[in-house]
């Protein structure tokens, strides 16, 4: 038998083999694992805007750029990959035809010579980006890597590079014997081939072919190790980007039914959707970098959360998920601040398990004494605080003309006040001063006085879905008998789940209101349309903290930014701004609970950002909690002499 | 018509507690107003040297083996039969774990009216008036004391426990116990308190927590504070519930009376049950942000502020005081 | 066995209490009613002895307003039977009328331990607990934190004051005054809460009689006086502080 005909048999049984273990293995995970999960309907619809995601997010590599030089490595990478797939290709057909022609080129493919030109540099760009990525793993080691699996790591990355290599010196000896119609074409294969030119031809024949069985040996084996790993995002990647969840962040999935079970206990209890998250997160780590609870305590990492998550669904369920695949205390650790869903470049959703996971821990009162004392109250309160809600207005009792009673007589703004706001000893003045703006600007507003409750954002994230379910009823009940156009609030917590939440919990049946605004949104209409004008200019140098749930989940910036420059501030961004704004911590119900052991609280690291800023004295916020949590890391860090946090209304008060 | 008051008195291992004498002093003030003898009722085994410093007319004793315990049932049995033969205008009982077990239940047994958190006992215009206090403090009810024959269960506050001691040894008279086989309630064995912790009915300066530390992790805040005034932190029972503080830390009804020089009152309301057992210290300073809470009734000095705000700020400016001293 | 536990509503302390106009009530406009804290913990020992196969939990309660939430709620928890007894309760009767209405109907039950609070902030004519038990002839042991089952008999930790415990032997049947549950009331997710609203059976039975006879006649509801109030220091935390060390210095402890 000749070399030739051995050779094609061979790559016929490897192909074999290696496509029927990965096809095996994919079909274990994607097929047999995913149809064990629950339905996600979120998944489909809106074909148009999943189109345009593949192809700004994966073959534009979108999020990838958030961290620079890593992402233009991968974006080199995932081109060079793209492209080089041709050559691959071509090298499988040349082994599996060999017994017809050693040098079986496939049409067109393997003969197009602006096709190899490119494939020859891209094959160069990938050694260099495989070099720095190694350096990267290898030297740097940096913190986000922390937990991934490192050695995985650093073999994939060898595999590809060995694929490199091993494709460039197939290539130039080929091109040194002569074989390549095309050399002319490959100059980096040609530089490859060099160091072996003066070898005699059987020689470079041998190195030539070993270079071809490494070659194929190292992808093959690559491609059964494929559904294993952190590798497997090579396959989900585009699929998890296509039927990525397009609600807006703010609205949660209503919880199904109750049949008994409250959450997630177990992993075939999650949707399938959510499951594909799970085989899709490559470990890079973005996500732990920009965790507030991470940086504080390293307790949650939502990277880790998801490599625990998929490590239970491969060995199907064999381990209970909660405490022994995720444990209590990571779950409550989240302030569900979307740090992480924000920056994951394959759009991977941390949030939305966690608080699925949370609703079984709360339907089995696994939680603080604290925490369980908050719901309690809220249940029977309304409001955090404990407080009676005959009392949730108090706070307007001095203020003059007397707020209209949305209840009793139509108003175009229905001010939304919330709980923190309404009842917080140190937030009142901020609530009455918001109030005096509001009557300086002319504005036809009213509040719901003791018919207003919590708004519920925050239980429902806390995983109690039932309380929430009355607290929406009750705050609906209220409204509906309201005659308003526009729901105006402070709290972005409030306004997040107003505006995203509450008309879903209505079932469309009952048309809430035109828009729901954040009072930096309404102040900022207010100044440009010269309804509020200002009698002096501030000259104060300050900077400004994105709230997590007017910022990162709903994507408004630019109108507190405006409101600030009107007053005649001067702003000065901290180095995590907009998106990367960090948490204070309170979210996610954790204000609620008691706060165990901490490195560094999330507020106190802010804090010490915004004082790092030369000339800056005052630190601006937008939400009661905020300033709450702020106010009280000033403290802490023994930061008074040098910052002052106010309100937004503050600023605007002074200014008027 | 009988126009004695009876006291109960109740007593733990050789001691007479502080309420019993308090009671003497309020059956005085009512014995005055009718004219009757102030009798204490002794129920005890081998305890006539309990009867020495009663400030009663007369000490009524019983022996029995069987009140070498506290056992509802035998001192219901016993009490019944006392009650009946006697009929005083009222009879004093202590408003709890002891007092609890038999009042009301002689109340329905006898046919008796019954009032109960009672603080005070009075006269006017001849007839005898009591005030009680309930609500966890906030309301006090005052109403005529119903009669003939009226059971009263009290709480500590009203009077001064030294009223009811007496200097001379009242005259003793011995009744005799109903049969008390076949008791229903026996006490098996006792589960002492933790040893080797504090005593704090023995500390001069405390620094005492309620439900306003919030959560465990505060009460380092306490410990330190304590630590700076040389004292040491004590808590009220929604703290020893959770578990933040040992059970040999409770300050109340259920745990130590305290007698402090200096008694800080940290984020406590000042429930009934709490401060019944803080009165003989003597100065307390009470900090919560409810301007209403009852504590502030009975502490000298007060403030609305945030203690867990206060804790580090008073702890370091007490250290600065010391280092200069 | 039987585990029955009577449960009643108090005064919720969060509201402002308000006399009304004749000075010796509360005025029922201002009440808002809330289940007995010491009741939530005596409901809570009964389900953890059922959880340990003690048998089942029947709730007992007199029909007032908003009564049906903390029936809903015991059997959210466990309970296995919710029981109202309606008739004229008004805002509330005292535990003499209470006592009486509820022995008369627990004794059909064929009750074998009955648990319920020690005592509640409004009582003022004792605690409902030994009055039932005396009605039902049976034993009486209050200021109980444990309870253990036994033969015909229970285990009860008595508490008595500076933390001892005394644990008494009791004769079944009996009566407990609960302190403290073994553990915290546990909580419950508002969602099985209104599951059970919709599965769960509130029987209902005509109280007898009430009869009021036994507990004191209010002349005069008052707040305590003023005038021996705190002397109240003003102005932020630091200078609370300030004026703080000073008092302690001139007290003698600094």
């Amino acid at each position: 038998m000749s070399y030739d005909l051995i050779k094609s048999i061979v790559v016929l049984i490897a192909l074999l083999v290696a496509f029927g273990v990965f096809g095996w293995r994919a079909y274990q995970s994607l097929w047999v694992n995913l149809r064990r999960g629950k339905p996600s309907p979120e998944a489909f619809g809106q074909w148009g805007e999943r189109v345009k995601g593949v192809l700004t997010y994966v073959a534009a590599q979108g999020r990838l750029f958030r961290v620079l030089i890593p992402g233009t490595a991968h974006f080199f990478i995932f081109w060079g990959f793209l492209f080089l797939s041709l050559t691959i290709l071509q090298a499988i057909a040349e082994g599996l035809f060999a017994f017809i022609d050693p040098h079986f080129k496939l049409p067109i493919v393997g003969e197009l010579g602006p096709l190899a030109l490119a494939q020859d540099f891209f094959a160069l760009f990938v050694i260099i980006a495989v070099t720095y990525a190694l350096y990267l793993r290898l030297v740097v080691n940096p913190e986000r890597y922390k937990g991934s699996h490192k050695s995985q790591g650093v073999m994939v990355l060898a595999f590809i590079m060995t694929i490199m290599l091993t494709l460039l010196v197939f290539n130039g000896i080929l091109i040194n014997l002569g074989k390549d119609s095309i050399a002319a074409w490959r100059p980096i294969s040609a530089l490859f081939g060099l160091p072996f030119a003066g070898l005699d031809k059987g020689a470079q024949f041998v190195v030539g072919e070993i270079a071809y069985w490494l070659h194929l040996g190292v992808v093959l084996f690559f491609l059964t190790e494929l559904p294993e790993g952190k590798h497997f995002h090579i396959v989900t990647s585009v699929p998890a980007v296509f039927l990525r969840d397009l609600d807006p962040p703010g609205r949660l999935p209503k919880a199904p039914e109750f049949d008994g079970k409250l959450g997630v206990s177990a992993i075939n209890q999650f949707r399938w959707r959510q499951m594909l998250d799970f085989y899709t997160c490559t470990e890079c780590g973005r996500c732990q970098d920009v965790c507030p609870a991470y940086a504080s305590a390293q307790i949650l990492s939502p990277k880790l959360l998801m490599m625990n998550l998929r490590e239970n669904l491969t060995r199907r369920g064999a381990q209970p998920l909660i405490p022994d695949t995720i444990s209590e205390q990571v779950l409550w650790s989240c302030t569900t601040c979307y740090a992480c869903d924000q920056e994951c470049p394959l759009f991977i959703q941390h949030i939305k398990p966690l608080v699925d996971m949370r609703r079984y821990l709360v339907s089995e009162g696994k939680m603080d004494a604290q925490l369980q004392e908050a719901l309690a109250k809220l249940g029977r309160y309304g409001n955090s605080f404990g407080q009676s809600e005959r009392n949730r207005a108090k706070w307007a009792a001095t203020v003059q003309p007397k707020i209209k009673d949305a209840r009793k007589e139509p108003v175009e703004y229905l001010w939304f006040v919330g709980d923190y706001a309404s009842y917080s000893p140190s937030v009142v003045d901020l609530t009455r001063q918001t109030a005096q703006v509001f009557q300086r600007a002319g504005l036809d507003f009213g509040i719901l006085y003791e018919g207003e409750r919590n708004s519920g954002n925050d239980v429902r994230r806390v995983g109690e879905e039932g309380l929430f379910e009355v607290l929406v009823e009750k705050n609906i009940a209220a409204m509906s008998k309201a005659n308003f156009k526009t729901i105006v609030t402070t709290d972005p917590h409030s306004y997040n789940t107003l505006k995203h939440e509450y008309p879903q919990m209505a079932n469309g049946e009952w048309r809430m209101a035109d828009s729901v605004l954040h009072y930096a949104e309404l102040l900022d209409t207010l100044i440009t349309s010269g309804k509020l004008k200002f009698s002096k200019k501030l000259n104060y140098t300050v900077t400004y903290h994105d709230p997590c749930y007017l910022g990162r989940y709903n994507g408004v910036y630019a109108a507190p930014r405006r409101v600030i420059e009107a007053t005649g501030c001067k702003l000065v961004e901290m180095p995590r701004n907009g998106d990367r704004a960090l948490c204070c911590g309170a979210g996610g119900g954790r204000i609620w609970m008691e706060e165990g052991t901490v490195k560094e609280r999330p507020s106190e690291a802010r804090i010490r950002e915004a004082a790092a800023l030369d000339g800056v004295s005052i630190f601006v916020a937008a939400c009661p909690k905020d300033i709450t949590m702020f106010r009280d890391a000033v403290k802490t860090t023994g930061s008074e002499a040098r910052l002052v946090v106010k309100d937004l209304i503050e600023l605007v008060s002074e200014a008027l | 018509m009988n126009p004695d008051i009876f006291v109960v008195v109740e007593h733990l291992r050789g001691q007479v507690s502080d309420l019993s004498y308090v009671m003497l002093a309020a059956a005085r003030a009512a014995a005055n107003a009718t004219g009757g003898k102030v009798v204490a009722v002794l129920l005890g085994h081998d305890a006539e040297a309990l009867a020495r410093d009663l400030a009663a007319d007369r000490v009524l004793y019983i022996e029995h083996a069987a009140f070498a315990d506290f056992s509802s049932d035998a001192y219901q049995r016993t009490l019944e039969n006392v009650i009946k033969e006697q009929s005083p205008r009222a009879v004093l009982f202590g408003d709890t774990t002891m007092g609890g077990d038999v009042a009301a239940w002689l109340s329905t047994h006898l046919n008796l009216p019954l009032v109960s958190a009672c603080r005070t006992l009075r006269a006017d215009a001849g007839a005898l008036k009591f005030v009680s206090q309930i609500c966890g403090g906030k309301m006090m009810a005052e109403g005529d004391l119903p009669g003939p024959t009226a059971l009263v269960m009290m709480v500590p506050g009203g009077y001064k426990p030294d009223q009811g001691h007496a200097a001379q040894p009242p005259e003793l008279v011995r009744g005799t116990a109903p049969a008390l086989d076949d008791l229903r309630v026996t006490v098996k064995e006792y589960i002492e308190p933790a040893v080797g912790d504090v005593d704090v009915s023995k500390e001069q300066v405390l620094v005492a927590i309620g439900r306003g530390i919030q959560n465990q992790d505060n009460v380092e805040l306490a410990e330190e504070l304590a630590k700076a005034l040389g004292g040491v932190v004590a808590g009220s029972r929604p703290v020893i519930d959770q578990g933040w503080l040992a059970p040999t830390r409770l300050v109340g009804k259920s745990g130590k009376a305290v007698k402090a020089k200096l008694y800080l009152a940290l984020g406590i309301s000042g429930a009934p049950e709490h401060t019944e057992a803080i009165g003989d210290s003597e100065m307390i300073v009470a900090i919560n942000t409810d301007p209403a809470a009852p504590i502030f009734d009975l502490a000298k000095f007060g403030a609305q502020v945030d203690i867990l705000d206060l804790m580090p700020v008073l702890a370091e400016k007490v250290q600065q005081a010391k280092g200069l001293a | 066995m039987n585990l029955i536990v009577p449960i009643k509503m108090v005064p919720d302390l969060v509201e402002e209490l308000v006399i009304d106009a004749s000075g010796a009530q509360l005025d029922p406009e201002a009440l808002r009613l809330k289940l007995n804290e010491l009741d939530e913990h005596a409901i809570e020992q009964a389900i953890l002895l059922k959880e340990k196969g003690a048998g089942q939990v029947t709730i007992v309660a007199p029909d007032l307003p908003d009564i049906d939430d903390a029936l809903f709620t015991a059997a959210a928890k466990g309970a296995d039977r919710l029981i109202k007894l309606t008739g004229n309760w008004g805002n509330g009767v005292n535990n003499h009328a209470l006592a009486r209405v509820m022995a008369n109907f627990i004794k059909t039950l064929r009750p074998e331990l009955i648990l319920t609070g020690v005592q509640a902030h409004n009582d003022l004519d004792g605690a409902l607990g030994p009055q039932l038990a005396e009605h039902l002839g049976m034993a009486y042991v209050g200021y109980i934190s444990g309870v253990t089952l036994a033969n015909g008999h229970v285990r009860a930790r008595k508490e008595f004051p500076g933390g001892l415990i005394a644990e008494t032997q009791v004769q079944l049947p009996a009566v407990l005054g609960i302190q403290a549950a073994e553990k915290p009331p546990r909580y419950v997710p508002i969602s099985k809460v209104r599951a059970t609203i919709k599965t769960a059976q509130i029987e209902t039975f005509p109280a007898a009689e009430l009869e009021t006879a036994g507990a004191p006649l209010v002349v005069r509801l008052f707040q305590p006086e003023a005038g021996a109030r705190a002397t109240m220091l003003e102005g932020d935390v630091d200078a609370v502080a300030t004026r703080l060390v000073e008092i302690f210095k001139e007290h003698g402890v600094l």
